[in-house]
């Protein structure tokens, strides 16, 4: 298979914390950008992406420490993320907007504030 | 019979005028045998729901934590005639990843609860509860998670949501669901109660039940079906098909309506209107008709 190099750009929420726009070009030698995103008790990082519509990524997750759950309801994508293992999802952002994302397996007192959002730009 | 318009002139005197809100299609019920062969007796009844009082909670979302649910109790204690029974719709206590913290807390909550004058009273547990061990330390407290009780002609059914830390009912516990609406008649006057909303209310905060649409679906063929929960912190109300589900309000702090703000954070306290979103929830059963009527109160008196 050809591989084809697609950029996407992906801003991390701590970028937008600091005021600046910190973008990371991220290239993959397949068809699917992987972003690689991190859990752990409470927090994802990153925990802002902003994808290009019509681009298909790969997101890999992992913890930190317990099982959590990561769950993108309105492409209708979920999946466990166990310790020790990579999760991987295929998203293909074919809305535009902002979309929250969140864990979905309770993991304790900051649980209901574990979450981010997914942009999906032009 | 009772006489519940008296009993509300009465709330209304007393400062405790509430919210009223009719839920049910009006559908006839036929008297329905019970384990004795007898028809049951179809009278109307009311109960009470509390919901969400996160004993254990402490911050500025509530500068009264310790002091809420006492307040509660002590507003139920004075109603004008008492109810039938109390439900507790889950997360009676904040979730702590310290297990004999949690005891303690679940201890505390049954001590101050125990100072309500009606002595029937089911609880669930929500995922503050259990979803960290299982429904394990709140079973040692409260007994099971999913059960049946049957009162006035009315079959109520326990739905355990929150042990599964996956917001799942589960396979099991679904068989059992469907077992238990065999034996029921076909026009069967069933309330459901439990922590999550059964249906996808905002998935994108949590608020559903993975496995939810399952359940509806075995209520479905019932044509007599309510649903009461909680987790929502707030009064919440919708149909799927010809059930209703009602949300009660929280005894600790009131949540924003789904997706009006970034994320579900606690609403402010609002010093001029202490204890403002937070409540119980007063339920007639009006057997015959399968009906329900539900009065909205506030923990302190206005």
């Amino acid at each position: 298979m050809r591989a084809k190099r697609r950029q996407v750009v992906l801003t991390l929420g701590a970028a937008l914390l600091g005021g600046g726009a910190l973008a990371l070009k991220a290239a993959a030698q397949s068809d699917d950008q992987v972003i690689k995103i991190l859990a752990r008790r409470f927090t994802y990082t990153p925990n802002h992406l902003t994808l290009k519509k019509d681009v298909p990524v790969v997101l890999e997750l992992t913890t930190a420490d317990v099982l959590m759950g990561f769950s993108l309801p309105d492409f209708n994508l979920r999946t466990d993320i166990m310790p020790d293992q990579i999760a991987r999802l295929r998203l293909v952002p074919d809305k535009l907007g902002t979309f929250e994302f969140l864990c979905d397996i309770f993991c304790g007192s900051g649980h209901e504030s574990m979450s981010g959002t997914l942009t999906v730009v032009a | 019979m009772r006489q519940p318009i008296d009993r509300r002139e009465f709330m209304r005197l007393a400062g405790y005028g509430g919210v009223v809100f009719a839920s049910g299609l009006g559908a006839a019920c036929s008297s329905y045998p019970q384990a004795s062969g007898k028809p049951a007796e179809l009278d109307d009844f009311y109960f009470v729901q509390m919901s969400d009082a996160h004993w254990g909670f402490e911050g500025p979302p509530n500068p009264d934590a310790k002091g809420t649910l006492k307040k509660a109790v002590e507003a139920v204690n004075s109603l004008s005639q008492p109810p039938d029974f109390i439900v507790f719709t889950g997360d009676l206590t904040h979730t702590t990843d310290d297990a004999k913290v949690r005891r303690q807390r679940l201890s505390q909550f049954k001590e101050i609860v125990s100072e309500l004058k009606v002595k029937d009273v089911h609880f669930m547990p929500g995922e503050h509860d259990a979803s960290l061990d299982h429904g394990e330390a709140f079973q040692e407290f409260f007994g099971n998670t999913h059960y049946t009780f049957d009162h006035k002609g009315v079959h109520f059914i326990a739905l355990d949501n929150v042990s599964d830390p996956r917001a799942s009912i589960g396979e099991e516990q679904l068989q059992w669901l469907a077992s238990d609406l065999k034996q029921q008649p076909q026009d069967a006057n069933i309330v459901v109660l439990t922590h999550r909303p059964l249906f996808d209310l905002y998935p994108q905060w949590d608020w559903a039940t993975k496995d939810g649409a399952q359940a509806i679906e075995l209520l479905l063929p019932h044509p007599n079906v309510t649903v009461f929960y909680g987790h929502i912190h707030q009064e919440h109300h919708q149909m799927t098909g010809h059930i209703a589900h009602h949300a009660a309000k929280g005894l600790m702090f009131p949540l924003p309506v789904a997706g009006s703000q970034p994320k579900r954070t606690p609403l402010a306290w609002d010093p001029a209107q202490p204890y403002k979103g937070l409540g119980f929830r007063d339920v007639e059963a009006q057997a015959k008709q399968a009906a329900f009527q539900l009065t909205e109160l506030p923990v302190q008196k206005a």
